[in-house]
């Protein structure tokens, strides 16, 4: 096992980040910790790392307990969300930093520096300190660092968190392509769903502390364990007790026996996907989403009333 | 036309408050040209009053530089009881009257003091002698490096030292490699401070020096004695020379700054 942490709690005065833990990350896989802000998900990283250590439970890293050990003697590789970028270094003396600690030739170190620049795409750069970066450069610097010293694991904590849309979604594509090269088992916290989810093939989900529900991306989505693991992993409406994707709304302009009157309040056009805010009669909301086709083919105009029908819902035991 | 107004006044204060009394110190030290002020400031007890002040600037600095840095460490990055009580009590020399920490050092080294009775029993000398002057040159001097640094370290946060630990890097090389590199303008600032206060400093040590001519004498006790005793060119010529001393500190530490990094 790759990664092991068993029934670690973490507190910090009265708040208790972490509740008798238990993860497994298998050695070489890619994980996504998920979770809203609070849930403990950092905080188990940085324990894993050792820049926390727990009230609590063990953690083993490639079978080996390192619970007692400082975060020099664990081999972790370790990404924060705002770069945590040597200033006074160069780029290249930032990636070089591990080595240079580790006593590696110069050589050696010249050499391996070089080669990790041109797997982050820094070729240029090297001279330059990071302020003179953008925040994704940066970023990939910090990955660099992380990775020169060859780690047994790589943890990432909101690693994209600090960067613009556009430039997080470039970021996610290459990290999971650096992935399926290194093959470093790697384990990454997230509160954004869909990062967790095109990046790892492992999702953890947590809150308050806890663990809501681990599985596979597809998995969590359509067997959602809980309420909270269901609403957090996708967009959902409540209807009559139960729980419905706004994809799994269906939207007609005739009545059809099982359906409901609603009022289309608003149309809002997200390119392919169009967003069918509507009124039910009781004036709850509710919002259906259709794709560009569907809703031409229907002609939806803002204040007129459809029928609306959940193709599947789902019901959770409180 | 209020901006003009604004600069003017700035000036028109800096001027009369703090540049006014420099320069009729250098006028009057030089009224009756440089040989009478260099003269002046060549006499063995004037000497002796200088690198006896140098002396305790050197012993005094180094100790408060290495002090404020691990104590502004303990206070920012460490949590223990206390550690407000700390904070503050670090403050106390700029809150208390250096003649004032001068009588509480003769009270408890002199002849009936608490620990002086012990010391000057087995051969030591404390009050009216060197190691008084030290612990009360060190006394004044003390915040200045703290004050320094814990503004920048608690801006810097942790991140780029977890980092390094994460890479490898023992608790002193993250230390060497990360901290101090980060901190080192406010360090720089701090010495500056310190070194000022420590050659400028008089309450203090004039009341545990016993200022004893040729022996305790430091360079502002003896721009004192000098202008008691009427010498007033000799009063003028030793404060040019300490206000020489102030500016050499603040030119060293312009020089030693490079261009790129004053932001």
């Amino acid at each position: 096992m790759g990664i092991a942490a068993r029934n670690v709690t973490k507190r910090f005065g009265d708040f208790t980040a972490l509740d008798g833990v238990t993860v497994e990350v298998e050695t070489g896989s890619l994980t996504a910790l998920l979770g809203p802000s609070g849930s403990g998900k950092s905080t188990l990283l940085r324990v894993i790392a050792g820049l926390e250590r727990p009230d609590a439970g063990t953690v083993l890293l490639d079978d080996r307990d390192v619970t007692g050990l400082p975060p020099q003697e664990r081999g972790v590789g370790f990404v924060f969300q705002h770069y945590a970028a040597f200033k006074h270094m160069t780029v290249a003396d930032n990636i070089a930093f591990g080595l240079t600690i580790r006593k590696r030739p110069k050589s050696e170190i010249r050499e391996r520096v070089a080669e990790l620049l041109a797997l982050v795409q820094l070729s240029p750069f090297g001279d330059r300190y990071p302020a003179q970066l953008s925040g994704g450069q940066r970023q990939r610097m910090a990955l660099a660092r992380a990775l020169a010293v060859e780690p047994s694991v790589l943890l990432l904590d909101e690693p994209f968190g600090a960067l613009d849309a556009r430039v997080r979604k470039e970021l996610r594509v290459w990290l999971r392509r650096l992935h399926d090269q290194s093959k470093v088992t790697t384990v990454i916290v997230t509160h954004d769903q869909e990062e967790a989810m095109e990046v790892a093939e492992r999702i953890v989900v947590m809150n308050e502390g806890r663990i809501e529900q681990e599985g596979g991306p597809q998995e969590l989505y359509e067997s959602p364990a809980s309420e909270f693991v269901m609403s957090f992993v996708g967009p959902v409406n409540r209807l009559d007790g139960a729980l419905v994707r706004p994809h799994d709304v269906e939207v007609a302009i005739e009545p059809n026996g099982a359906t409901e009157e609603a009022m289309v309040e608003r149309i809002v056009h997200l390119g392919f996907e169009v967003r069918v805010e509507l009124v039910r009669a009781d004036g709850a909301p509710l919002w259906a989403q259709l794709t560009r086709d569907q809703e031409q083919e229907l002609e939806l105009a803002e204040g007129q009333i459809v029928y609306v029908r959940p193709a599947r819902a789902t019901v959770f035991d409180h | 036309m209020r901006r003009y107004g604004l600069r003017t006044f700035a000036l028109g204060y800096l001027v009369v408050i703090l540049l006014a009394p420099v320069a009729v110190i250098f006028y009057r030290a030089f009224e009756h040209g440089f040989w009478p002020a260099w003269h002046a400031v060549t006499t063995p007890d004037a000497k002796h009053a200088f690198l006896l002040t140098i002396e305790l600037a050197l012993i005094a600095v180094p100790l408060n530089t290495v002090f404020g840095v691990i104590m502004a460490l303990l206070i920012v990055r460490h949590r223990f009881p206390g550690v407000g009580f700390v904070n503050a009590v670090v403050d106390l020399p700029l809150a208390l009257s250096p003649v004032v920490v001068g009588f509480s050092l003769l009270l408890l080294y002199g002849r009936q003091g608490w620990f002086g009775h012990w010391l000057i029993a087995h051969g030591y000398r404390v009050v009216f002698a060197m190691p008084g002057m030290v612990l009360a040159t060190i006394f004044v001097s003390l915040p200045f490096v703290v004050r320094e640094v814990v503004p920048v370290l608690r801006e810097i946060g942790t991140d780029q030292e977890a980092a390094a630990s994460t890479l490898g890097s023992s608790g002193w090389q993250t230390f060497r490699r990360i901290t101090l590199p980060a901190i080192r303008w406010a360090v720089g600032y701090g010495v500056v401070l310190t070194t000022a206060r420590a050659l400028g400093e008089f309450g203090a040590v004039s009341v545990v020096s016993g200022r004893i001519v040729g022996q305790t004498e430091t360079l502002t006790i003896h721009v004192q004695a000098a202008y008691e005793g009427f010498d007033l060119v000799g009063a003028y010529a030793a404060s040019v020379v300490l206000a020489l001393l102030a500016v050499a500190t603040l030119v060293l530490m312009t020089l030693l700054k490079p261009k790129e990094e004053t932001r």
